[in-house]
């Protein structure tokens, strides 16, 4: 090694460790008005829920379980939403972010940018990664949030009737609410685990994203043949909707850390095929 | 994909803001200041702001230009740099990479544009087929090729002979100049010689060979040019 490479190693400012990149791509999401919008329908199914139920107050009926309860307590207005939002909004919503990830920087051209800088193939999977899991829980909690705020502003902060019967506090409620919902983020985020790869595979962000849309619903029509119960435990799907055994009491652990263990699972496995997609990609756009 | 890429729907400044941000080596404390220091270098800083889809192409190659500016670099690769521009747009450019380069950065320019290459470059490699045919500083590329001098004269029959006596081929007359092939001949002999010889030499020229045919005579016609 000669003198000048000795000087142009000593010269190299040291690589910084910050947030700044995961911001910069949480700035990219939030502030596209696409995705804004797509919140808001979000948004939009606790409050139609919640208004509707009241308008109609009396004539109880049809519709999940757990709409039975909302005139109980104004809280189940957002278990309810999170049931209603589970099969396709809120997966749907993951798998646009998701998909877009890697294959809208494709598509753009913007990839090749990132990658010239260098912004590190792997690094770039974590920090996109990190803002798809940070995107499935704020899609989740807004949901939550919103049919939390709807429904006690319309049907009252009361004491809740947990679905296995037993009276419990508002507090507790809110505890249990916070806990579905990080459950739920888990499994969308290991959807968005899937997506993150699909989105590697393709430059065409809407291609990724209703890829990743049949493989959810895939998974859920699956899920319904019953002659198919071996593979059930297998599907990411098929333990989203325990996180109803967060509302009783005590709690049912058994199918909870299942669904956790198989979205860890899920999610430890997509995003290191979608590394190792990148790793050896040639990306000439 | 050809050609520059950013966020469409982000600004100028916002699509450098976040190229910095992926930038494991950039301090965070003077991105403001470097972004804004790379805009106003290409001539964009008046349009920071708006949206990269409102950018005419030209703009959108300087908007590259500048990202590859945001952090001071020892090699810049620019592929096709004035591809798009204006006129005064292809100044700018080539007054910059000429600043880079001697501020001391190597600058790389793949680039089609022989007119170009031939005012930005001081070394050139020629490409053919995957392969480098040629490589080196932009003189002795030329110097390789035969060079030609034609001398304006009224009397071409004699300069014909005394070209020819000084051991120049493919001599050539016209009405008004004649032309050879300067071959092993110093330049500098020649004049001297036409006028010992009583030829009026109403001009002198040296040839070069322009880039173009630098680049064919290496490359090979392609198309049958002559038909």
């Amino acid at each position: 090694m000669s003198a000048a490479e000795v000087l142009a190693v000593a010269n190299q400012p040291r690589a910084r460790v910050s947030t700044r990149f995961l911001r910069s791509e949480l700035k990219i999401i939030f502030g596209r008005r696409r995705n804004i919008a797509g919140l808001g329908v979000l948004a939009a199914v606790p409050v139609i829920l919640a208004i509707s139920v009241r308008v109609s107050s009396g004539s109880q009926g049809a519709g999940p379980d757990f709409i039975i309860g909302i005139t109980g307590n104004g809280l189940f207005v957002a278990f309810a939403a999170l049931a209603l939002e589970l099969p396709l909004f809120l997966p749907l919503a993951v798998s646009a972010i998701s998909g877009d990830a890697v294959a809208g920087e494709a598509n753009l051209g913007t990839l090749r940018y990132l990658l010239a800088i260098p912004a590190g193939r792997t690094r770039l999977l974590v920090i996109k990664y990190a803002a798809i899991v940070i995107f499935a829980l704020v899609a989740t909690l807004l949901v939550a949030l919103v049919g939390s705020i709807m429904g006690l502003a319309l049907f009252g902060a009361g004491d809740m009737t947990l679905l296995s019967g037993t009276q419990t506090s508002l507090a507790d409620g809110v505890w249990r609410l916070v806990l579905s919902s990080l459950y739920l983020a888990a499994g969308f985020a290991a959807l968005g685990a899937i997506g993150l790869f699909v989105s590697t595979l393709t430059e065409q962000p809407i291609g990724a994203t209703i890829a990743i849309v049949l493989v959810n619903v895939m998974m859920f029509i699956l899920d319904s043949i019953s002659q198919l119960d071996w593979l059930h435990p297998w599907l990411l799907t098929h333990w989203w909707t325990a996180f109803g055994d967060l509302l009783r009491d005590p709690i049912a652990t058994e199918s909870i850390q299942r669904g956790l263990i198989t979205a860890l699972v899920y999610a430890g496995v997509f995003w290191l095929a979608a590394c190792a997609r990148l790793s050896t990609k040639d990306i000439s756009s | 994909m050809e050609g520059p890429a950013f966020h469409p729907y982000l600004s100028g400044r916002a699509n450098l803001a976040r190229l910095d941000a992926a930038d494991r080596y950039s301090d965070p404390r003077t991105s403001r200041v470097r972004i804004d220091a790379a805009l106003d270098r290409v001539g964009l800083l008046a349009v920071a702001e708006k949206r990269y889809r409102a950018y005419s192409l030209g703009m959108r190659q300087r908007l590259a230009i500048a990202n590859s500016l945001l952090m001071p670099r020892d090699l810049l690769v620019l592929d096709e740099p004035t591809n798009g521009l204006d006129p005064q747009g292809t100044r700018e450019v080539r007054h910059l990479i000429s600043e880079l380069a001697s501020d001391g950065a190597t600058v790389l320019v793949s680039s089609h544009l022989l007119a170009e290459v031939d005012q930005i470059c001081s070394h050139v490699g020629v490409m053919y087929e995957g392969r480098l045919v040629a490589q080196g500083p932009l003189n002795e590329l030329r110097a390789s090729t035969t060079q030609t001098v034609r001398v304006d004269t009224d009397r071409t029959e004699d300069a014909a002979r005394v070209l020819t006596e000084l051991g120049l081929s493919e001599i050539a007359s016209s009405s008004g100049y004649v032309t050879g092939t300067l071959g092993d001949v110093a330049i500098e002999k020649i004049v001297p010689n036409l006028v010992n010889a009583c030829v009026p030499v109403l001009g002198f020229a040296v040839l070069r060979p322009s880039l173009e045919d630098v680049f064919v005579s290496l490359t090979g016609e392609g198309f049958d040019v002559s038909g």
